[in-house]
């Protein structure tokens, strides 16, 4: 085995569930502000998965107020209390880059069974 | 205590530290070495033990080299390195030094040979800004401007920095921490980044300027 991967091994987590682009999920993302801690659940589209091992992140999309909000959070970093997968979506592509152009109706994901 | 090993870089990832935070960090082989030759004070001048790393063929060896890891024993290596100590009590020829020298929280120093990087402009070699993009400026974008004035002192000052070779030169980074020691495996983990090209070969040794604790 390779040993940098030897050395990411142990801050894999293998606790999430699995989801994909266009995926609807809510995540759990503990704050620390002062030495209160509290979590915060953001929800909304995945748009992209990118990197491997410990440096992988994805990108979820949503839209709040009116202005549409991208975040992008470390898939395996220990703030990161839960993932739920809301719905799954069937989409063409691994990056959705074009929701950004659109809104309403033509923002809409197909759901995948 | 000798407070040194050789290694090889390995690939830098990143982790998460005991705050949750990803912390850049760079995979080392370190070791197992063995001394090759102890330096005494009396014989040659100086206190330092002579280690070697990375096992090699011995039909790969000349004979004067495979001479001299026959007494130590152990051996041949591909690399030998030198470690000055204080007193040479205590090691022996053959001794096995490994990654246990080090352990998590640590600060070392790590020397290698930066990437070459050929002959070099001023923006890449000294940061220099270059010339402006636009306003006149014809075909002389990447350039240093002035290296002087004229008449007074009619010369360019020693030292002046220009375009050249850049890179290939042994560099020192001071002040690493040690993040993880994997002793089965030989490895280091140390946060940030150390010099040279991946499979380079490191002098790893305790930092010189900073003592065990503390944070950085």
């Amino acid at each position: 085995m390779n040993p940098v991967d030897v050395v990411e091994r142990e801050y894999l987590r293998t606790d999430h569930p699995e989801f994909r682009p266009g995926d609807t999920v809510r995540v759990h993302y503990r704050i620390q502000e002062g030495d209160k801690e509290r979590i915060q659940v953001f929800e909304g589209v995945v748009i992209r998965k990118r990197g491997g091992g410990t440096k992988s992140t994805f990108t979820v999309r949503k839209v709040s107020y009116g202005v549409g909000v991208e975040r992008i959070f470390p898939l395996h970093s220990p703030f990161i209390e839960k993932i739920e997968v809301v719905s799954r979506g069937k989409v063409r592509r691994s990056r959705l880059y074009y929701l950004r152009e659109r809104s309403g109706k033509s923002a809409r994901i197909k759901e995948r069974r | 205590m000798l407070k040194g090993i050789i290694g090889r870089k390995l690939g830098m990832t990143q982790i998460f530290d005991e705050r949750g935070e990803a912390v850049p960090v760079t995979v080392i082989e370190a070791g197992p070495c063995a001394v090759v030759q102890i330096k005494t004070e009396e014989k040659e001048g100086y206190n330092a033990l002579q280690l070697g790393f990375l096992p090699k063929k011995p039909s790969r060896t000349n004979k004067p080299l495979l001479g001299h890891f026959r007494r130590c024993g152990k051996g041949p290596f591909y690399v030998l390195r030198e470690f000055r100590v204080e007193s040479v009590e205590g090691f022996e020829l053959g001794q096995e030094i490994t990654v246990e020298v080090f352990k998590a929280g640590d600060y070392v120093d790590v020397t290698g040979w930066s990437k070459g990087r050929g002959f070099t402009g001023v923006m890449k070699r000294h940061g220099f800004s270059g010339a402006p993009g636009s306003h006149g400026t014809h075909e002389y974008f990447r350039h240093g401007g002035s290296i002087g004035a004229a008449a007074d002192p009619s010369r360019t000052f020693k030292g002046k920095r220009m375009p050249g070779h850049y890179g290939n030169e042994r560099v020192t980074v001071q002040n690493l921490k040690v993040m993880q020691v994997k002793p089965e495996e030989n490895l280091l983990v140390v946060k940030g980044a150390v010099p040279g090209a991946v499979n380079s070969i490191l002098i790893i040794r305790e930092a010189k300027k900073r003592s065990g604790d503390g944070d950085g």
